[in-house]
């Protein structure tokens, strides 16, 4: 017997991983939520059919939203993730004593308790105390808040579907209002590499860009994401993620990292050609 | 009428029926069903092309309907509480044209308000119709023109004893009611018909605690706009006649102007949407409701914007409010309607229905989402934020009382001359000047070209609003009737 799960990664490639059994199907009111189990990339979930994360790859995508601004920013108390329903970034920041207070907004209730049944392991980053909750959506929850943050992780990846008011120009600016003056936000710039992901990440990069004054692209090989490929947006009010960057005292710390190392945080933002130029472009606009 | 089974929808299932007999084409549309225009399947797809049919037996015809279209038109007619309803396919434009000469002749007077659509006008045009202008109460912050006071009207009444019919926008483009109950009694005791104006209303036939239709208050014609807040395809449209119109006479009038080859697409989308508003209206319209409310009390708690609602109501030139519109005031930023209207669609990606000169107007419909509405409140607090400017020397919206000095056919016909719109003060206009949207004149054919007028169309001009009407593209010259000083 063979049974396979299919990503479209544009309308004429597709990703094709082989199932071992389904875990869960449901749809909430937001979107189509499956989970299944493979013999090469173990557990994986999927929202209307885009895979989120692997058991597999999780760790690159988890690691390289944290540690790379956590390794700039001098003193991060307040952390605000938006999406990360999973626990995966949670988790990951709670490797800090620094850090005080994450809060998670989600709007989808479902996806947590989906997470929370079938991947414990990352979902337990959302059972410390450090670590709320809210239900709700994201542009609302930001339009109520300034000055709150030092940190924010927009962990939301789809452009296109429900939730693509976290890729637009009035939610990078209430994410520069809910920043302290030196905050810094990171968000998943998606992949430059196929024609329509090319659009969608032009146009993240022009909205940010205006509205940030410092605003950097960095990469990262994600195997599950459309060509492997995916890019991160830094964008910060005072700090440079190079210039302002800390390697001695991030591996001081010795956090046990997979991915994210002090070299490689330098290395991701050295861009391949292609890529430098779509950003510039956008920049000179 | 007990056979009538509104969860039938007679037009699509004929076209349904007749798709699936797979009768070869020998009449028009020339494309045969796409097969002679591949370019034109591509973009509409196969099902759209192939719908797209001629009149003939099976499928009944909209100028003379005997079959589907009578049974459609009936089935609408029941929905709508009116006693007989004609699906229209030239925009609700057609439907205003056509209530206005059912009811008028050359020379006959008619009562409105000047805040009509400028269909209401064309029709006058075309037949000869006198108006006569209610002076609208106006809101002085926000710029907008109000109902008809019932005083106002009997004023007119009583003044215009040849008078024949009154107009009545129900609601208008921001939302406003008159009181309509009021308006109609008044003027049947004259003999005068009502008309009303529902491009903005299909929604009060079927949610809840709405103002009243314009049926339920008993007018004699209603225009109503399906494609607006009723779901179904741009240029589709309903005219509704109750008790006491002769519907014969009527269709004759529709038939004068309206094409004798209808679109099946837009039927068949009238058709569905009747069904869908008779079965599901109250709840589609309750959650509309729910969403427009929502996004009120969020934008008022963003500084600067006001987003009216039924606060407004004072029982007389405001008689109601339709709580689906969500109409914005946006000076209280320093920023006209229309500078938010342009933000909103180059640095935001979102396009609202139209922007004048103090308000913004978002149409919220049974096609949103939650999460559009948090954009839109988002997009708002961001503007608030990084646009903000001091209003002082903002012009205010003001209603220019007009001054009619002839007929708008006879202004329109007249031998006309055109001047840069500067030399114009004195002058009779020959013709429309309108931002559009709303389509609503701020100069009709016939009234008098006052300094103020002109000010008003520079400044509307200069802070981007789109301007038209006129022959001249650029709208920096006007025609005006030749010789002709008041």
């Amino acid at each position: 017997m063979e049974m396979w799960f299919s990503q479209m990664h544009t309308s004429n490639v597709k990703q094709s991983i082989r199932i071992d059994k389904q875990l869960f199907s449901g749809q909430s009111e937001y979107q189509r939520i499956d989970v299944f189990d493979s013999q090469e990339f173990g557990k994986f979930i999927a929202l209307d059919g885009d895979i989120v994360f692997s058991d597999k790859d999780e760790f690159i995508y988890d690691e390289m939203v944290t540690h790379v601004p956590m390794a700039v920013h001098p003193n991060v108390k307040d952390v605000l993730i938006i999406g990360g329903g999973d626990g995966g970034v949670a988790k990951e920041l709670l490797a800090y004593d620094s850090v005080e207070n994450i809060d998670v907004v989600e709007t989808d209730e479902m996806f947590v308790e989906v997470c929370k049944e079938l991947f414990p392991e990352t979902a337990e980053g959302l059972a410390d105390p450090r670590v709320h909750v809210y239900y709700q959506d994201g542009l609302r929850f930001l339009r109520k808040t300034a000055n709150a943050y030092d940190l924010i992780i927009n962990d939301s990846t789809d452009p296109f579907g429900h939730t693509e008011g976290l890729f637009t120009k009035e939610f990078y600016g209430s994410c520069y209002k809910a920043l302290r003056e030196d905050g810094i936000m990171v968000y998943q710039h998606g992949s430059p590499f196929y024609d329509e992901d090319e659009m969608a990440c032009r146009s993240m990069h022009r909205k940010v860009c205006r509205s940030f004054p410092i605003s950097r692209v960095y990469q990262a090989h994600i195997p599950t994401c459309p060509s492997g490929y995916w890019l991160f947006g830094f964008a910060s009010k005072k700090y440079h993620p190079i210039e302002d960057f800390r390697p001695k005292w991030w591996n001081d710390k010795k956090i046990q990292t997979w991915y994210y190392t002090t070299n490689l945080h330098t290395g991701a933002f050295m861009l391949p050609k292609y890529v430098e130029d779509l950003l510039e472009e956008e920049e000179n606009e | 009428m007990s056979q009538l089974n509104q969860t039938r929808a007679p037009i699509y299932e004929a076209l349904e029926r007749f798709r699936k007999k797979r009768v070869v084409p020998f009449d028009v549309p020339g494309h045969k069903r796409g097969r002679g225009n591949p370019e034109l399947v591509e973009l509409l797809g196969e099902k759209c092309v192939g719908l797209d049919v001629n009149s003939m037996k099976p499928l009944d015809n909209l100028c003379h309907p005997v079959s589907v279209i009578r049974e459609a038109e009936e089935l609408t007619a029941e929905a709508f509480g009116a006693e007989h309803a004609f699906l229209m396919i030239g925009g609700t434009t057609s439907a205003v044209q056509s209530m206005i000469m059912s009811v008028c002749k050359a020379g006959d007077k008619i009562i409105l308000p000047r805040n009509v659509h400028k269909s209401a006008i064309n029709a006058m045009i075309l037949c000869g119709v006198v108006p006569v202008y209610v002076n609208p109460e106006v809101d002085v912050k926000l710029g907008i023109s109000l109902g008809m006071e019932l005083s106002q009207v009997e004023k007119a009444i009583v003044e215009n004893p040849d008078a024949v019919a009154v107009l009545v926008n129900n609601p208008t483009y921001y939302g406003i009611c008159s009181d309509l109950r009021s308006i109609v009694k008044l003027a049947h005791a004259h003999g005068l018909k009502v008309l009303a104006d529902e491009a903005h209303g299909t929604h009060l036939y079927f949610g809840k605690n709405l103002p009243v239709s314009g049926m339920a208050a008993g007018v004699d014609m209603a225009a109503i706009s399906m494609h607006k807040s009723g779901g179904s395809l741009t240029q589709s449209s309903i005219l509704l006649c109750n008790n006491g119109m002769n519907a014969d006479y009527v269709r004759q009038i529709i038939n004068l102007t309206q094409t004798t080859s209808a679109s099946y697409l837009l039927l068949a989308s009238l058709d569905i949407s009747r069904r869908n508003l008779a079965l599901r209206g109250e709840e589609s319209f309750e959650r509309v409701m729910e969403m427009a409310e929502y996004a009120r009390g969020e934008i008022n708690n963003i500084g600067g914007f006001y987003a009216y609602g039924k606060d407004l109501v004072n029982g007389g030139s405001i008689y109601d409010f339709d709580v689906t519109k969500l109409s914005i005031y946006t000076l209280g930023n320093g920023l006209a309607g229309i500078e938010v209207y342009d933000l909103l669609r180059d640095e935001y990606d979102i396009q609202i229905e139209f922007g004048d000169i103090c308000n913004i107007l978002a149409y919220i419909s049974i096609g949103d989402r939650q999460q559009d509405i948090e954009r839109l409140v988002g997009a708002l607090a961001d503007i608030e934020r990084l646009y903000k400017k001091d209003s002082t020397g903002m012009l205010a919206g003001e209603y220019i009382s007009p001054i009619v000095q002839v007929s708008p056919q006879k202004a329109f016909y007249s031998e006309k001359e055109m001047l840069p719109i500067e030399q114009t003060e004195g002058k009779i206009c020959g013709e429309f000047v309108m931002c559009y949207p709303p389509g609503i004149p701020i100069l009709a054919p016939g009234e008098l070209i006052t300094k103020e007028v002109i000010e008003y169309i520079i400044y509307a001009k200069q802070k981007g609003c789109s301007m038209q009407g006129t022959e001249d593209p650029n709208v920096a010259k006007l025609n005006v009737i030749k010789g002709m000083i008041s």
